[in-house]
């Protein structure tokens, strides 16, 4: 078994097939994608390859450290950040080409005019633990 | 006084207590559910009141479940008939059903992952949560994936035998997952292990238990402190479980007495050679490229080639392992990680630094990734 990340971009991914943004949508085509995402989730509970998924906000914020016994600096958001992730799920399956399946149907999820967006994903595999074995 | 349970005691009797479930006409699934339950009301139970034949305790109780879930009175008064006319199980029906319950468990219809899952819960004796734990997945996601596993292999007959490799295989793969949560999965596949090998004359089971407790007893010496990996080279070998070595050591001797060779034991042979050396010169390297030799005939497999070239650089020098190198697929995990190895040793440390950089960037996983980007800024330093 391995586990990846399905990233889901606001922005940064290379343009949807069906690309018009979700405040164009209609409230039932909100309303289906989100079903069609909880579904999703569910079945892979069932299928016991499901981890976690969460969406998050666009709107961030940058920290970094100033030094000690100095508060953090923030900065932000920035409007020009080229990657904005817009949420993930984490899966585990017995293979890579499985991942791929689940993310080619996890793109598929219904947009405007209740058509599949074919959105991009990014498809990342964890890093693991060692092997005990190795030599 | 309350003693706590030993849970290791406990779960070493899971599979015999299935097994009698089974042959009073519980199917497997059923049968399980109704030994976990029991399971969880022994260790309730058991600390203020211990039972004087923990054996019978838990199939009382669980036929008790098993009876309770199947509910149907009419079934229920056939099947107590049945009950007071079945002689206690013999030894060796015993050790019939605990193998059977191996086979099924790992049943080839079944994905590794699965079997792993089902192997833990039935053979194990572990609970969903522990398991989940053990391999970071939700509990609910877990037990999915057991019910799942439990229904594929619920039409499957359990009075056949099936083939060894495959249980052998699932519980390598336990053991290779070594430990991330409660449980120590290399400890318990060892467990399971030696049970096996208390049951199966199979001299790749004992090939498999000796290669457990011959790396099993490097463990101490594999990580930092900080959790950063030790290659072999460098380990303290003074940290090495030498109790786990000579039993991995007799084991191996008895299983290559009988004189059928498997994969596991030239595995283990390999790693007894490594366990026996002071130091990577002391170790007998001619004798490891022999055991290469014979893991790739009969495996064929690429990863031993490649580990064969490692040994081949050992032996006869990093020119011989450069071009054992070369006659294989640069795209097998960890090729570019022993082209560096083998290139410094042969002196090409710009070459060798710009290759261990490269499998960092590979690396599958996070502590190879950390030793060889610490290999790569080693030459760098050097390099200047």
């Amino acid at each position: 078994m391995a586990k990846y990340l399905l990233l889901k971009h606001y922005r940064g991914a290379p343009a949807a097939v069906n690309d018009v943004p979700m405040e164009k949508w209609t409230p039932e085509e909100i309303s289906a994608h989100m079903q069609y995402m909880q579904d999703f989730a569910t079945r892979l509970e069932g299928t016991g390859e499901f981890v976690d998924g969460q969406a998050l906000a666009p709107e961030g914020t940058w920290v970094r450290s100033d030094g000690e016994g100095r508060p953090p600096v923030t900065d932000g958001p920035f409007a020009e950040t080229k990657d904005l992730i817009a949420g993930w799920m984490v899966i585990d399956v017995d293979s890579h080409e499985r991942a791929v399946e689940l993310a080619g149907e996890l793109s598929a999820a219904p947009g405007a005019g209740g058509e599949p967006i074919h959105e991009w994903l990014e498809l990342r595999p964890f890093l693991t633990a060692p092997p005990t074995i190795t030599e | 006084m309350t003693a706590p349970v030993d849970e290791t005691l406990l779960r070493a009797i899971v599979p015999t207590v299935i097994g009698t479930l089974g042959r009073r006409g519980a199917d497997f699934a059923a049968a399980e559910d109704a030994v976990q339950e029991a399971l969880v009301e022994a260790v309730r139970v058991w600390p203020d009141d211990p039972p004087r034949d923990p054996q019978g305790w838990l199939v009382t109780v669980a036929w008790r479940k098993f009876l309770d879930a199947t509910r149907a009175e009419t079934a229920r008064r056939r099947r107590e008939e049945r009950v007071d006319a079945e002689p206690e199980p013999g030894a060796a029906e015993a050790r019939d059903d605990s193998l059977r319950l191996y086979f099924l468990c790992a049943h080839p219809s079944l994905t590794p992952a699965s079997a792993v899952a089902l192997t833990l819960r039935a053979v194990g004796g572990l609970t969903t949560r522990q398991i989940a734990q053990a391999y970071l997945v939700p509990e609910a996601t877990m037990a999915q994936r057991i019910s799942r596993a439990k229904r594929t292999v619920s039409g499957v007959r359990f009075d056949r035998p099936g083939d060894i490799a495959t249980v052998l295989r699932v519980l390598y793969l336990v053991f290779n997952e070594g430990y991330s949560g409660d449980v120590d999965l290399a400890a318990e596949a060892i467990r399971l292990t030696r049970q096996l090998a208390a049951v199966s004359e199979h001299p790749e089971v004992s090939g498999l238990l000796a290669l457990m407790l011959l790396h099993h007893a490097r463990r101490p010496a594999r990580t930092r402190p900080d959790g950063g990996l030790v290659p072999l080279a460098e380990q303290d070998r003074a940290a090495w479980d030498t109790r786990l070595i000579a039993e991995g050591v007799d084991v191996l001797q008895a299983a290559l007495a009988r004189d059928r060779l498997g994969e596991f034991q030239a595995q283990a042979a390999i790693a007894a050679l490594h366990a026996d050396a002071r130091s990577t010169e002391e170790t007998d390297w001619v004798q490891i490229v022999e055991w290469y030799d014979e893991l790739v005939r009969l495996t064929g497999s690429p990863i031993a080639r490649l580990n064969r070239a490692v040994a081949v650089g050992e032996a006869d020098g990093a020119r011989a392992g450069l071009t054992a190198l070369a006659d294989l697929d640069p795209s097998l995990p960890r090729y570019t990680a022993v082209a560096a190895y083998l290139h410094e040793k042969d002196g090409d440390l710009v070459t060798a630094a710009r290759l261990y950089a490269e499998a960092a960037r590979s690396a599958p996983d996070l502590r190879e990734r950390d030793h060889l980007t610490r290999q790569a800024a080693r030459l760098n330093a050097l390099l200047g």
